[in-house]
């Protein structure tokens, strides 16, 4: 996903004078096509996330398209002031490029663990949020990113996921794609969990529960219009994220709940990271499964749901 | 008193008119830049007042936003906006609040949250390159701002990319909010700082000779290929005797009638 993603940045770059790319300090030889295409379009510009957030807020207030890829966390928690006031107040339409968004980064250990990205992104006035499931998602959000107005958080996740999404899905950044039609369980995903939600729908089949699937890849702004339908259809809501249960898609869906978009009888529940600091290393999976994040795991949840001891 | 101080008299007393309306606001962090603002607005940058937005105008941004009410008070006199609304400072129904954002006609970047103003600098002069335009990019930073980290990065990448259209002017102070700046976080040696950080720096005494500024400023930039910086030795609460250097006087709200006339007399008396 992370290649495909810089890959359109290029893309983007190739058919639009405007679009500039701002990294870090990131991975050796990356766009190097894009380095030797539009030298004077490509910044590389050290350790230092604040500068780098003003900076480019700087270029975009000329009516330039800064593209700033680095890793989610340092992107996010270190230079938060900076997107606030600096992007978001003025609404300039700098793109964040967040690697590693979740536990994509799980070795590494907590500095590299964005597990409070959305949250942060979403408290923020005029920030769009988009976390996609998959290298195909990621693409069309960048392609369609350059027409979109404001500033734009891209949650990057691992690459080599699964492809799930369809070029039929009819994508539209700020839409959310229903998978399939909610039944006695609806789960809402953003990201990759849309993959671990489709995998727990395929076991609850065989157990004879019909669960749909609604997959927000732009957790903000909310699709309530798609979304609002769903819930008030489904007995039973999972929302499903790679992200602490406070302020991500979990609470957005809550939100939505509480304004009065829900079954008659209608539970709802909340599956990611229970509000604490991934404590081992391992690989992604291996978190999924601490937290109960894999396929397994959700579908034990939604048993318990629905056939309370 | 010749026209260059009478021209910063007459700034300092359109300050005390916000204050006089909104009773409130960094008097002496915005008296101490009086003259800086005025020589670049009146001598060095190419600016249109009648068209803000005016794509080839030099920018500047006062990235010590506290200090606005003195700029305020210079785009008002340029006539960027009326003067009627130094009536509305920091009130529900006004665009000029305690800090400057951008719906203030000349306001080029919202600011306050220290350490913001050089890295959004940074980029207007790289964006005047890659558009192949002459302007240039000027920024004001406090003495206690500079302890930012921000800073300090801005001043990396600047002179990385050999910015000579980036222009730093430092208010040295010599306050911050709770003390002296060299009790609270010693900048010095300061200059020798910038110099380290690739900066041709030169110093300037803003209040024995303010004018040498304009002339030092028709030099710029002060050596091809290299950002400029200038350390201003300024006193905070320049021109109210009881303001100069009193930290009481850094912030302060609720200002009573007897304050501000004193205020005034000092400023009517320097004036005259």
């Amino acid at each position: 996903m992370r290649k495909r993603g810089l890959e359109a940045i290029y893309k983007l770059a190739c058919e639009h004078e405007d679009v500039l790319y701002v990294g870090s300090d990131v991975g050796k030889g990356t766009l190097s096509q894009f380095q030797e295409k539009f030298p004077d379009r490509f910044f590389v510009e050290g350790i230092s996330e604040a500068y780098v957030i003003g900076m480019a807020a700087g270029l975009a207030m000329n009516g330039r398209m800064p593209y700033v890829n680095t890793i989610a966390t340092f992107l996010t928690r270190r230079c938060y002031d900076q997107i606030a006031m600096d992007v978001c107040l003025g609404n300039y339409p700098v793109r964040l490029y967040a690697n590693g968004g979740g536990l994509v980064y799980a070795p590494l250990g907590p500095t590299h663990e964005a597990i409070d990205d959305i949250a942060l992104m979403r408290a923020l006035p005029n920030m769009t949020v988009f976390a996609p499931c998959d290298a195909d998602e990621m693409e069309r959000g960048i392609l369609a990113s350059h027409d979109y107005p404001g500033p734009i958080y891209f949650r990057v996740a691992r690459g080599g996921d699964p492809i799930v999404s369809k070029s039929t899905d009819g994508f539209q950044l700020g839409r959310a794609v229903v998978h399939q039609e909610p039944g006695d369980v609806l789960f809402v995903t953003t990201g990759v969990t849309l993959q671990i939600a489709l995998h727990a729908r395929e076991e609850l089949a065989k157990q004879g529960v019909q669960a749909g699937v609604a997959h927000v890849h732009t957790v903000k702004p909310l699709d309530r219009e798609t979304l609002e339908p769903c819930l008030e259809k489904a007995p039973h809501v999972f929302a499903l994220e790679e992200h602490n249960i406070i302020g991500g898609l979990g609470s957005a869906v809550a939100e939505v709940i509480a304004e009065g978009a829900r079954h008659p009888k209608g539970t709802f529940t909340r599956i990611g990271i229970p509000d604490v600091f991934p404590d081992t290393y391992g690989r992604q999976e291996n978190l999924y499964a601490r937290f109960g994040l894999d396929a397994n795991s959700v579908v034990q949840k939604v048993l318990e749901k629905l056939n309370p001891l | 008193m010749n026209s260059f101080e009478k021209r910063c008299a007459e700034i300092r007393r359109e300050v005390m008119e916000m204050v006089i309306h909104g009773r409130r606001g960094h008097i002496a962090p915005a008296f101490s830049i009086v003259e800086i603002l005025s020589v670049l607005y009146d001598h060095i940058m190419n600016v249109r007042p009648h068209e803000p937005r005016w794509p080839d105008r030099d920018r500047f941004i006062l990235s010590k936003g506290h200090g606005c009410m003195s700029l305020y008070a210079i785009l008002a006199n340029k006539g960027y906006f009326s003067k009627e609304l130094y009536k509305t400072f920091c009130k529900p129904e006004g665009i000029l609040g305690g800090h400057p954002e951008e719906k203030v006609p000349g306001i080029e970047a919202p600011t306050g949250s220290l350490g913001h103003g050089l890295p959004i600098s940074v980029g207007f002069a790289l964006a005047a390159r890659l558009d192949g335009r002459s302007y240039r990019s000027f920024v004001i930073l406090g003495d206690g701002e500079c302890n930012e980290g921000s800073v300090w990065e801005a001043a990396l990448a600047a002179s990385k990319h050999g910015l000579d259209n980036l222009v730093v002017l430092v208010d040295y102070n010599k306050y911050m909010s709770f003390g002296k700046t060299r009790d609270v976080c010693d900048m010095e040696p300061f200059a020798d700082k910038w110099r380290a950080f690739g900066f041709h720096t030169c110093e300037v005494d803003m209040v024995k000779e303010p004018e040498s500024l304009i002339q030092l400023l028709k030099g710029l930039p002060f050596t091809a290929g290299k950002p400029s910086a200038v350390i201003c030795h300024t006193i905070k609460g320049r021109g109210v005797p009881f303001m100069e250097g009193n930290l009481d006087w850094h912030h302060k709200s609720k200002i009573k009638d007897e304050e501000i006339r004193e205020i005034m007399d000092h400023l009517e008396r320097d004036h005259a």
